[in-house]
C-alpha cells in the first residue's frame, strides 16, 4: 500500500498518551519475547508492544493506529503455529493477556461471556462444577487464549462431532480496524439476519479485534470409553477410520499417532502406548452410560476387523488421561527428537487418509527429512511434524520443501491447506493455489472493504501488495 | 434461472433482484422477482466423507431421501422440507429445525458455498471437507443473509449418521414456570437429547436417539428425572410429532410466523408480554429454549410485530405471512454488515425490502 509511515518518536509519544511507561514496551530487550510465536522460524521486531488492561485501551489504540496509519495486531499467548501472531515490522502489538475477566457466567443458559485474554482451558474449569465444558480443545488449551482461538477458528480433537471455535461462539463485541465498535450475535444459539459472528471468527485478525466473546457451553458427557488400536502399518490405521465412519458410529474423537510421535510422547510423559506398533488409532466414545455401553461392542468389533493387531480399552480414568496426555503433548514432545520442526495442518478427504499418509512417508524419505505424524483422523486433519535442525545448512529449506509438497497434495486431493491453525504467514503463498486467483482476489476485496489501509494484522492470510 | 450464467445475466440486467427458492417462506419470498428453484440437483455425495454438494434450488426433501438411503441425515432438521423448501432457501433464511438442539444448526453444517454477487461475480468460499480454516467464512455469512449478500448457486454440507432409532417423550407440567425450570435442568444434564422443545410453554417435547438396545433404559431414566405426567411416542407417532413441529402445523389460520432467537432466561418475560396482548401471539419454543417460533395474529397488525420485539430488545425474522420487512426487532452489527455489502452488493441490487 505504501502509505507514509508515522515516524517512530511520534508514534511512541502518541501511545504514551494512552499507556503509562510500564505498559508501553519499546526497548529491544522488552520487545524480544514478542518477536515470534510458536512458528519459531519467523521473527519480526515490532515498534512497540502495549499491554492493554481494558477494552477501552484496545479501542483507543486501534483508533490511534488508524489515525496515524500504523499497522497493529492483537496478541494473546503467542501460540499460533502459522505465524498468526508474528508481529508486523514496525507495527504495534496489542497484548491482551491482561483482559482476563469473565463478564458473565450463566450455566442455566449454557453461556459464558469472556474477555479475549481468558485462557481456553480456564473456561472448561470454570464451568466444571455445573457439569458443563467448552468444547474446542486445541492442544495448546492450557495456555492459548480465547481471543486467539476466535481469530484463528481453532479446533482440537473433537471437531467432527462438535465443530471448531466458530461453532461455539454465539456473540461478539469487536473493534473494527477503523475503530468502530460493533456487537454481533447475542446470547442465543440462533440468530436473525446474516451470521456476522461466524464471518468474523477465523478472520485472522484482519477484521479487527474481539473484545467480548459469548461462548456456548455443553453438558459434559456422562461416560467416556477410550480405545487404543495398534497397527503394523500407518496407512492401515488411516483406513480403519473409514471403517469406523461406515459403521454409523459417531465417536467424540478419532486420533492417529505414528511411531515417531509415540516415541516422543513416551519419552515426555510415558503414555503407555504399545511398544511395537507402527501406528495407533485412538477412538473415544462418549455419551449417556446406556448408549456408550451399547456402542462399545460394536466399535470393538469394527476395530478388531480393521487389521489392528491389538485393541485396548482404557480401564479407568487414569489410563484414559495418560492416553490423552501423550496425544496432547505430542507437538512439544517432538522437540525432544529434533531441535526444530514445522507443523502442517492440511486436510484431506477422510477416505483418502491412508493414501495421504503413504505419500507423506514417501516425501519424507525422498527428502531425507524425518516426519512424525499426529492427527485428527476423524476429520482428515493431518498434522505432519517436519523435523529439521536450523543450525544445519540447508535443513530448513529441505523441511520447507517437504511442507510444500504435503500442502500441494492436500489441495490436489480436494482438501484444505489448513484445518485449524489458520493461514497466517506460513501458508499465505498457498491460499491462491487452494482458492484460485478470482476467489483469492475476492478475499482481498472483502478485507479492503473492512480495512481500507490494511492495518489490522497486515501480512497474515493474504499476501500484501508486491509494491508495498 | 436454471444456470449460473443465467443468474449472472439476470444480475447484470436488473437494477433490483429478489430471489427465492421454492417460495415456502411467504414472508421472505412473497415479492420475489426471480427463482433459483430450477437450479436443482445433487452434484456430489460422498457418504464416507459425511459431505454432499447440491445446487441451491434442490428440494431438501430430495436430499433427505438420498441421505436416508445411506443411513445419514442433516441433523438440524431443515424446516418446511415437507412443503418443498430448498437447500439454498433454508440457508438464506437461516432456519434450523428442532434437531438443531443436539449438533448445531444450518450454520454448523454448511461447509462451502458458491454464489453470485451483486456485480455478477461467481465466488466460492469455504471448502468441501469437514474441517477447513482457510480464508474468510463466507458460508457462515450466507446463513440468514436473506438474499442480501448474494445468490447462492451451490452448497456443500456436512451430514451425520442417522441414529438407529428415535423416540419422543411428551411431558406436561402444571405451569410454564415448572416446565421451564425442567427445560433448564435438562439442558445442563448429560442426557444427550436430539431435540428439546416446549410448545405450548407448559409442555416439553424431548427426543431421544441412538442404539435400539439402549432406548428403553434412557427413556426410563428421563421419565424419572422429569417427574411429570409423560407420554412416550415411538415410530410413526415420533416421526409425526417432529414433522409437524418442523412444518409449524400448530400455527393457527390467520397467523404469521416470526423466528425469535432468545434464550431460556428470557422466556418468561416473552410469555408475559405475549400473554398480555389481545389477540395474543402463540408461542412454540424450540432448541432448548433458544428459539421462539412466534405466531403473530394478523389481527394484531403485522406492523406492530417490530415494535413488540424492539420493546423486548429481541431480534426476529419474519418467516410466514406478510410483514413490511424481513428483519424485525433489535438488530446489531450494521457497521460490519455495511462494509461487507459494499463488496458483495455495491449497487444494492439485492435490497428487496429497502424500497
Amino acid at each position: 500500500m505504501g502509505q507514509p509511515v508515522t515516524s517512530t518518536p511520534d508514534a511512541l509519544s502518541g501511545l504514551a498518551q494512552i499507556y503509562p511507561p510500564d505498559r508501553l514496551l519499546c526497548g529491544p530487550a522488552e520487545l524480544a519475547p514478542f518477536e515470534s510465536d510458536a512458528l519459531t522460524a519467523f521473527r519480526e521486531r515490532p515498534r512497540a508492544v502495549v499491554l492493554a488492561e481494558s477494552a477501552g485501551d484496545v479501542i483507543e489504540t486501534v483508533r490511534f493506529c488508524h489515525r496515524k496509519q500504523i499497522p497493529f495486531m492483537a496478541r494473546g499467548s503467542g501460540t499460533s503455529l502459522s505465524g498468526g501472531s508474528l508481529p508486523i515490522r514496525d507495527g504495534v502489538v496489542i497484548a491482551l493477556n491482561r483482559l482476563t475477566r469473565v463478564l458473565r457466567y450463566a450455566p442455566q443458559e449454557r453461556i459464558v461471556v469472556v474477555e479475549p485474554g481468558v485462557i481456553n482451558l480456564h473456561v472448561s474449569e470454570l464451568a466444571a462444577d455445573d457439569g458443563l465444558y467448552y468444547s474446542p480443545d486445541p492442544s495448546s488449551g492450557p495456555v492459548c487464549t480465547i481471543g486467539g482461538n476466535v481469530a484463528f477458528n481453532s479446533g482440537g480433537a473433537h471437531c467432527l462431532k462438535y465443530g471448531m471455535t466458530a461453532n461455539h461462539v454465539l456473540g461478539l463485541k469487536a473493534v473494527l480496524p477503523d475503530g468502530d465498535v460493533v456487537e454481533l450475535g447475542g446470547p442465543s444459539l440462533e440468530s436473525a439476519g446474516p451470521d456476522l459472528t461466524g464471518m468474523f471468527v477465523g478472520s485472522e485478525g484482519l477484521f479487527g479485534i474481539a473484545l467480548e466473546i459469548t461462548l456456548r457451553l455443553l453438558p459434559r458427557p456422562e461416560r467416556f470409553r477410550t480405545f487404543l488400536a495398534a497397527y503394523n502399518d500407518l496407512s492401515m490405521a488411516g483406513d480403519a477410520v473409514a471403517l469406523v465412519v461406515a459403521s454409523g458410529l459417531l465417536p467424540g474423537a478419532m486420533e492417529i499417532m505414528d511411531r515417531l510421535a509415540m516415541d516422543a510422547a513416551e519419552a515426555a510423559v510415558g503414555a503407555g502406548y504399545p511398544e511395537a506398533a507402527k501406528a495407533v488409532l485412538l477412538v473415544e466414545l462418549e455419551g449417556p452410560a446406556e448408549e456408550v455401553a451399547a456402542e462399545e461392542p460394536k466399535l470393538m468389533a469394527v476395530l478388531e476387523k480393521s487389521g489392528a493387531y491389538h485393541v485396548h480399552l482404557a480401564q479407568n480414568e487414569a489410563e484414559r488421561a495418560a492416553i490423552w496426555k501423550g496425544r496432547k503433548c505430542a507437538f512439544s514432545a517432538v522437540g525432544r527428537l529434533s531441535p526444530d520442526y514445522i507443523v502442517q495442518d492440511g486436510v484431506v478427504p477422510r477416505s483418502r487418509l491412508g493414501e495421504a499418509l503413504t505419500e507423506i512417508e514417501k516425501v519424507g524419505r525422498e527428502s531425507g527429512i524425518r516426519v512424525a505424524n499426529v492427527f485428527h483422523a476423524g476429520d482428515g486433519n493431518l498434522h505432519p511434524l517436519i523435523l529439521y535442525d536450523g543450525n544445519k545448512e540447508g535443513d530448513l529449506h529441505r523441511a520447507e520443501e517437504v511442507a510444500t509438497r504435503i500442502l500441494r497434495m492436500c489441495i490436489a486431493m480436494g482438501g484444505s491447506i489448513t484445518g485449524e491453525h489458520g493461514v497466517g504467514v506460513e501458508k499465505r503463498d498457498y491460499l491462491p493455489e487452494m482458492f484460485g486467483p478470482e476467489d483469492t482476489e475476492f478475499l482481498h476485496m472483502l478485507r479492503n472493504a473492512v480495512d481500507t489501509h490494511e492495518l489490522a494484522n497486515r501480512g497474515k492470510m493474504l499476501l500484501i501488495d508486491e509494491h508495498d | 434461472m436454471n444456470t449460473i450464467e443465467e443468474i449472472q445475466e439476470a444480475v447484470r440486467a436488473s437494477p433490483r433482484l429478489h430471489v427465492r427458492g421454492a417460495g415456502t417462506k411467504s414472508a421472505l419470498s412473497g415479492a420475489a422477482t426471480h427463482s433459483v428453484a430450477g437450479l436443482s440437483g445433487m452434484v456430489e455425495y460422498n457418504p464416507s466423507e459425511y459431505t454432499f454438494t447440491a445446487k441451491a434450488g434442490t428440494p431438501v426433501a430430495e436430499i433427505n431421501a438420498i441421505l436416508a438411503n445411506h443411513g445419514q441425515y442433516l441433523p438440524f432438521d431443515p424446516p418446511l422440507a415437507g412443503r418443498g423448501a430448498t437447500l439454498g432457501g433454508t440457508i438464506a433464511a437461516g432456519l434450523s429445525g428442532p434437531g438443531r438442539y443436539r449438533f448445531g444448526g444450518v450454520r454448523d453444517f454448511l461447509l462451502g458455498v458458491q454464489l453470485v454477487t451483486g456485480e455478477g461475480r461467481v465466488v466460492r468460499g469455504g471448502g468441501k471437507v469437514v474441517k477447513n480454516a482457510a480464508g474468510f467464512d463466507l458460508p457462515k455469512l450466507m446463513v440468514g443473509s436473506l438474499g442480501r449478500y448474494g445468490i447462492l448457486t451451490e452448497c456443500t454440507c456436512k451430514v451425520f449418521p442417522r441414529p438407529e432409532t428415535t423416540c419422543t417423550i411428551r411431558a406436561e407440567f402444571v405451569s410454564a414456570e415448572a416446565a421451564l425450570e425442567k427445560l433448564c435442568a435438562l439442558a445442563t444434564a448429560s442426557f444427550d437429547l436430539l431435540c428439546l422443545d416446549a410448545g405450548p410453554a407448559d409442555t416439553l417435547l424431548l427426543r431421544v436417539g441412538g442404539m435400539r438396545e439402549s432406548a428403553d433404559a434412557r427413556v426410563d431414566r428421563l421419565n424419572a428425572f422429569l417427574g411429570a405426567s409423560t407420554h412416550v411416542l415411538t415410530d410413526e407417532e415420533d416421526a409425526q410429532a417432529w414433522q409437524s413441529a418442523g412444518e409449524f402445523s400448530w400455527l393457527p389460520k390467520g397467523y404469521g410466523l416470526i423466528k425469535v432467537p432468545i434464550n431460556p432466561a428470557r422466556i418468561l418475560e416473552l410469555e408475559d408480554a405475549a400473554g398480555a396482548m389481545n389477540p395474543a401471539p402463540v408461542r412454540h419454543y424450540s432448541v432448548g429454549g433458544n428459539v421462539c417460533w412466534l405466531g403473530w395474529p394478523n389481527d394484531a397488525g403485522a406492523e406492530h410485530a417490530d415494535a413488540f420485539l424492539k420493546r423486548l430488545n429481541l431480534p426476529g425474522v419474519a418467516v410466514l405471512g406478510s410483514f413490511r420487512q424481513a428483519l424485525l426487532g433489535h438488530q446489531t452489527g450494521d457497521a460490519f454488515a455495511r462494509r461487507l455489502l459494499s463488496v458483495l452488493d455495491p449497487e444494492q441490487r439485492f435490497q428487496p425490502y429497502a424500497a
